[in-house]
């Protein structure tokens, strides 16, 4: 028979909260995390705001040693990495130490890229032809599947450790991905989630497509608008969201904290027919993916009390909202409350889909539906399809059984997860 | 230079990599750079571009492969600043 899976540790590090007390406050307050970012406009972006974690060195130094730090050059795993091993902490884990490695725990952590600074960096040296001194730190920080190396190393983890990448899909896919493998026996626990660098190199290509706002270079704050009338392009974000997922049994046997249960989902792409291309959602898929979650999970679409949306900020947010609305087939007031953290964040790209994932999960453990802020002026075409009061603008502290929270991203690709609270 | 002088300044450099940092207390001539300092391997690259830097010199390819112990490098830096 198949596992239950539940999840037992989180870890985040995000634009407006480091930590999980800290993240927690921040999106029951709507805090913003977004800040005018003088590198961007010194290189003349048409966006010059973002949304950065904000680390210290002291701070840092507690997750590396100093030999790591020699030469390290890659804020994705850096994120990744303290995220991932607060999450096991957090599930009150203890690392694995000696010669053997835990063979039942592993790891699917995702990235868009990795170290792309280092890249660069690199990049610079062996054109002027200096290519011996990159010495031995450019591979370990610049190969996709740096993240889950780097934390399968500290954590001595020895079933699967790979990273996945899909785009802004990526840590809502990293999270699934890791559930079927708990579900079907193949692992007892698995650390997931996702990671995004931060920085000019990474956002620039997002720049250049026009996707981004230029209209709030001077007003931070108000720059993320999902769902708003006057959205006007996404805010580029960064960070990293971990979970740790673990099979019922064995989270019951050491007495673990379980924020939630993840009940099923459904990954799908929508192959860039239709309505898809390569940048944007076809509905259909988007639709089959949503249903296709429902049905994986065994739920009704009535059973849904709240939305983790994608929605970005752009004019896509009421193709989305009409997307749920039609695979759920629920309208007006009869939809579930709806909320998009990227309001307060922005766009955290390849880590969108853990930090989110990791909200939404904190939304079921402590009944809250954490507010929406600047749609204040909310998208008519949006306000036709549903109820004002279903898109809270204030904390809301409500029972929260189970929250359907899906990412769609580049490539026409979609992911749905259901999390349900656990109960026996 | 003399050798006392150099091992002083090839110590900070190894220290920097050296897992089994008690051993780095005890460096002499016959220590192994991953025997007996438990420097990964992968890390022996960076402990020769320290020490290129910290000498303003220019270690070849060969030389590097058997820069495997104190005695080793103490003697390709010896040779590397003569011919300076």
């Amino acid at each position: 028979m198949d596992n239950r899976v539940v999840v037992t540790g989180l870890g985040v590090v995000a634009p407006n909260g480091v930590g999980l007390t800290a993240f927690t406050d921040a999106i029951k307050n709507g805090t913003s995390g977004i800040k005018h970012d003088p590198l961007l406009e010194q290189l003349q972006f048409s966006c010059q705001i973002a949304g950065k974690p904000e680390l210290s060195d002291d701070f840092i130094a507690q997750y590396f040693t100093a030999l790591e730090l020699r030469n390290f050059n890659s804020t994705g795993i850096l994120y990744g990495v303290i995220a991932g091993m607060d999450a096991w902490k957090d599930a009150g884990l203890t690392i694995t130490e000696g010669d053997e490695p835990d063979w039942d725990c592993g790891t699917i952590f995702g990235t868009g890229t990795s170290g792309i600074d280092k890249f660069r960096e690199s990049i610079y040296k062996v054109d002027d032809l200096q290519l011996r001194k990159l010495g031995s730190t450019v591979v370990v920080q610049t190969m996709a599947s740096g993240i889950s190396a780097y934390l399968g190393g500290k954590l001595g983890l020895g079933n699967q450790t790979t990273t996945n990448s899909s785009a802004c899909i990526t840590g809502t896919e990293s999270i699934l991905m890791a559930y079927e493998r708990i579900k079907t026996g193949q692992a007892t626990k698995m650390l997931a989630g996702s990671t995004s660098d931060s920085g000019p190199y990474i956002w620039a290509g997002f720049d250049a497509m026009k996707v981004c706002t230029y209209k709030h270079n001077s007003s931070p704050e108000q720059g993320s608008r999902p769902m708003s009338a006057s959205a006007s392009g996404f805010v580029p974000g960064s960070g990293a969201g971990a979970m740790v997922l673990e099979s019922l049994d064995s989270a019951l046997k050491r007495n673990a904290t379980i924020y939630g249960e993840i009940i099923g989902g459904h990954i799908n792409s929508g192959g860039q027919r239709c309505t898809g291309t390569m940048t944007a959602p076809n509905s259909i898929a988007v639709q089959r993916c949503i249903k296709g979650a429902l049905q994986n999970a065994g739920i009704k679409a009535s059973e849904v009390d709240a939305i983790n949306g994608h929605l970005t900020a752009t004019s896509k947010d009421a193709t989305e909202i009409q997307n749920w609305s039609i695979a759920l087939n629920r309208k007006g007031s009869d939809f579930p409350y709806i909320n998009s953290l990227k309001s307060t964040i922005g766009h955290c790209l390849s880590a969108a889909g853990s930090i989110e994932c990791v909200a939404s999960i904190l939304q079921l453990h402590h009944d809250f539906i954490f507010p929406n802020i600047n749609c204040e002026d909310l998208n008519p075409e949006i306000s036709d399809a549903i109820d004002f009061n279903r898109i809270p603008q204030q904390l809301l502290n409500t029972n929260v059984n189970i929250v359907a929270k899906a990412s769609f991203g580049f490539g026409d690709v979609n992911a749905c997860i259901i999390l349900k609270k656990y109960a026996k | 230079m003399d050798r006392a002088e150099l091992i002083a300044r090839l110590t900070p450099i190894i220290a920097t990599y050296a897992q089994d940092k008690d051993a780095v207390a005890s460096i002499n001539e016959t220590t192994d750079f991953i025997k007996d300092l438990k420097i990964n391997s992968a890390n022996l690259v960076d402990v020769i571009l320290d020490v290129e830097e910290e000498f303003d010199i220019e270690i070849d390819n060969l030389s590097m492969e058997r820069m495997l112990n104190v005695s080793a490098a103490m003697e390709i830096i010896e040779d590397k600043l003569k011919t300076k």
